[in-house]
């Protein structure tokens, strides 16, 4: 007699097995933990949480909230100039040591330094040079402008560019290298071919190199972009949110909201708000990613 | 056999004598200033001597100790006691059943017959039943001035708040800063409710904060204090500190005319070796309606599991209250006790001033006491934004106080 077939469950049992922590992992730690925070964010939370139920309340005070909008405002600041800006220094200075130049070593460790730095130290560092009686303003004065005026950490309308300036000093040298590997990842045919043919190298660059590099830009956005939703650090060593509160940021707002005022509820909705933000990106993105590749 | 019997036996006594010998107790705190941790010490100086011993577990700024308290003794790892201001800060702890119960301490003590005002006790009793040890009385009604400064510009030292406005534009001009104010929210919005405690009439801080009308809140008198406010901002836009300690500091060189800050502020001058009405003056409810704002510290314990070191927060809890740790402790902080009936011959000039206001009840509550830990934060936010930012008008400013007040539970 024919054998049973055997039920698709139990097939390849070793490999569900060793599945089973990463699965369990996936599902308690990350999906249970957005869920649980997603509830709560309708109750009444104050140190502990508690099941206290007050509907959209906690989402209504948020959005009443000016600290939250000038959060969010300072992050989309922030986020969009970081993006544009890194990606551009970035592969710009990639693009120039990949004309073979000499001590290309030592110019690529010194530009990526800053990037084993610590968001503290970069922001200490920062909030000293940005100082106007040490820093560069002071300097500028003593070689004889003294009329020079450069303080934007002093400054609430301008001071979240002086975040702004510590973050790119960091991060630049990451896209930089990133960028770099994905140049030298180009068969040297294509330049050989773009050059017999007599196309600028601009135009072999922006048409034809970037393109080739997608994986490579995929990766870099990745990092940079939840670099800069979870926003935190840096700010809170460079003006911590000020002056006054010219530059919080969400994940701040968060952070005091749950352990300062002692009112998680309120928390929980701010970082409900942040998950779906960041959502709004990358679903859309995910299945155009990978929705069709099932398909095609 | 007889061996395995023996080593049992020898295991029984060393842990019979590891019962009887004192317990390793961490306390946590935010005193971390020169005249706090001078304070701190005269406990775990008293703590020690019973032949326990005190574990410090310092962190410095209260804005950054509660959440790491918190989240230890939420967490399952509390420790033997820790420090709060009393009032609605630990309130949700209690109601988890998280904190230890000491009312048959207090009991046994009779704290409710020694401590004065008993408006303290009531602060840590939730139910009736009592849950934190109160140590001392900490009032934020203070002007604290510089004589040097005001004696090197020519000036008269102020003794009222209208004194003092008037005599800022002199001090500016001798190169001072009139008014010592760290950047923080805590201290600008203490610094107002100073104000709006001293600068009209009393029935208004408690219609706020008490009653939370927003209709008051809107209303002329408190337009009043944030004009009173918008001064002082003007006044301390030189003051760039941060903690308070540093702006106190700037009070005790001279470099300020002055600081509205809590008493607290004593224990700095107390370590620099000034000397009241000599270096230094001070002016509760600054000078204009004088009276003391009664809020302070506590000890709470959480609830633990290993006898000994619940013999150990017994032990520790008695002797906080106990008069001769009262005394040594208050005087190198330079808060008030919770003890109506020792002798604190040994205060300076600022003390008995406040000893006084102590005697003849001229009192009000704390905001910790009156409002929550969120509203508070919210208040902070505000003030912290309003003093850093010029172009904030006062009656922009009010209208937000009065939105928060309004929403204030």
């Amino acid at each position: 007699m024919a054998t049973e077939r055997p039920n698709p469950l139990f097939r390849n049992k070793t490999a569900k097995v060793a599945a089973i922590p990463m699965i369990a992992t996936a599902l308690i730690v990350f999906i249970g933990g957005t869920v649980w925070t997603i509830v709560y964010s309708f109750t009444k939370s104050g140190l502990l949480p508690r099941l206290k139920w007050v509907g959209l309340d906690q989402y209504e005070r948020l959005w009443d909230s000016k600290r939250w909008l000038i959060s969010i405002e300072n992050l989309a600041i922030y986020g969009f100039l970081m993006l544009v800006l890194v990606f551009v220094i970035g592969f710009v200075l990639a693009a120039l040591i990949d004309q073979k130049i000499r001590f290309e070593n030592t110019i690529r460790t010194v530009i990526l330094y800053p990037y084993a730095m610590s968001f503290v130290v970069t922001g200490l560092v920062w909030q000293w040079i940005l100082n106007p009686e040490f820093g560069v303003q002071s300097i500028v004065r003593g070689l004889g402008w003294e009329s020079f005026t450069f303080d934007p950490l002093y400054n609430a309308s301008i001071a979240i560019y002086g975040v702004l300036i510590a973050g790119l000093w960091q991060g630049t040298g990451l896209v930089m290298v990133l960028m770099l590997a994905g140049l030298r990842g180009i068969d040297q045919d294509v330049w050989k071919a773009s050059r017999v043919d007599g196309i600028p190298a601009w135009k072999t660059y922006l048409f034809i190199v970037i393109p080739m590099m997608r994986p490579v830009f995929v990766t870099a956005l990745v990092i940079v972009v939840t670099g800069i939703v979870k926003l935190y650090d840096l700010i809170v060593a460079q003006t911590g949110g000020g002056p006054g509160i010219a530059t919080e940021v969400p994940a701040k707002y968060v952070y005091d909201m749950m352990f300062q005022s002692q009112n998680l509820g309120q928390g929980f909705a701010a970082s409900t708000m942040m998950l779906l933000t960041v959502a709004i990106f990358i679903v859309p993105w995910a299945i155009m990613e990978f929705g069709g590749k099932k398909r095609g | 056999m007889k061996l395995v019997s023996k080593l049992l036996c020898a295991t029984a006594l060393v842990g019979a004598a590891g019962a009887a010998n004192a317990t390793d107790l961490e306390v946590m705190h935010w005193w971390t200033s020169g005249g706090e941790a001078a304070a701190v010490a005269e406990f775990a100086k008293a703590f020690d001597a019973t032949g326990h011993k005190w574990i410090d577990g310092a962190i410095a700024g209260g804005e950054n100790a509660r959440p790491v308290m918190v989240s230890r003794i939420t967490g399952g790892d509390p420790m033997g006691a820790f420090q709060f201001n009393h009032g609605r800060q630990a309130e949700e702890l209690i109601e988890a059943g998280l904190l230890r119960d000491l009312t048959d301490i207090a009991e046994a003590e009779g704290w409710m017959d020694v401590v004065n005002p008993t408006t303290l006790l009531d602060a840590c009793t939730l139910d009736g039943r009592i849950y934190c040890a109160p140590v001392n009385i900490h009032s934020w009604q203070w002007l604290w001035l510089s004589r040097g400064a005001y004696e090197g510009a020519g000036l008269d030292v102020p003794t009222n708040w209208a004194e003092f406005v008037a005599a800022a534009p002199a001090l500016k001009e001798a190169g001072k800063i009139p008014l010592a104010m760290g950047q923080q929210g805590w201290q600008q919005s203490g610094a107002f409710n100073v104000m709006m405690a001293s600068l009209v009439p009393q029935d208004i801080f408690m219609a706020v904060y008490d009653g939370k009308d927003a209709e008051v809140a809107a209303g002329p008198e408190v337009a009043e204090v944030f004009a009173a406010a918008a001064a002082a901002r003007d006044m301390s836009a030189k003051s760039t500190v941060q903690n308070w300690n540093d702006a106190t500091n700037l009070v005790i060189t001279d470099e300020a005319g002055g600081q509205i800050m809590g008493d607290w502020a004593q224990g700095e001058f107390a370590v620099a070796e000034k000397v009241a009405g000599e270096d230094y003056e001070c002016l509760p409810g600054l000078g204009t309606n004088e009276f003391l704002g009664v809020g302070g510290d506590a000890f709470y314990f959480p609830v633990l599991d290993d006898e000994e070191q619940i013999a150990a927060q017994t032990e520790l809890a008695k002797l906080l209250l106990s008069p001769p740790v009262q005394v040594a402790f208050n005087l190198a902080k330079g808060s008030l006790p919770v003890r109506g009936d020792i002798d604190l011959s040994a205060a300076n000039d600022c003390m008995q001033k406040g000893l006084a206001l102590l005697a003849e009840d001229k009192l009000l509550p704390e905001t910790n006491l009156l409002i929550t830990q969120d509203t508070t934060t919210q208040i902070n936010t505000l003030f912290t934004e309003f003093f850093a930012d010029s172009s904030i008008t006062a009656e922009a400013a009010q209208a937000e106080f009065a939105e928060i007040i309004a929403k204030a539970e």
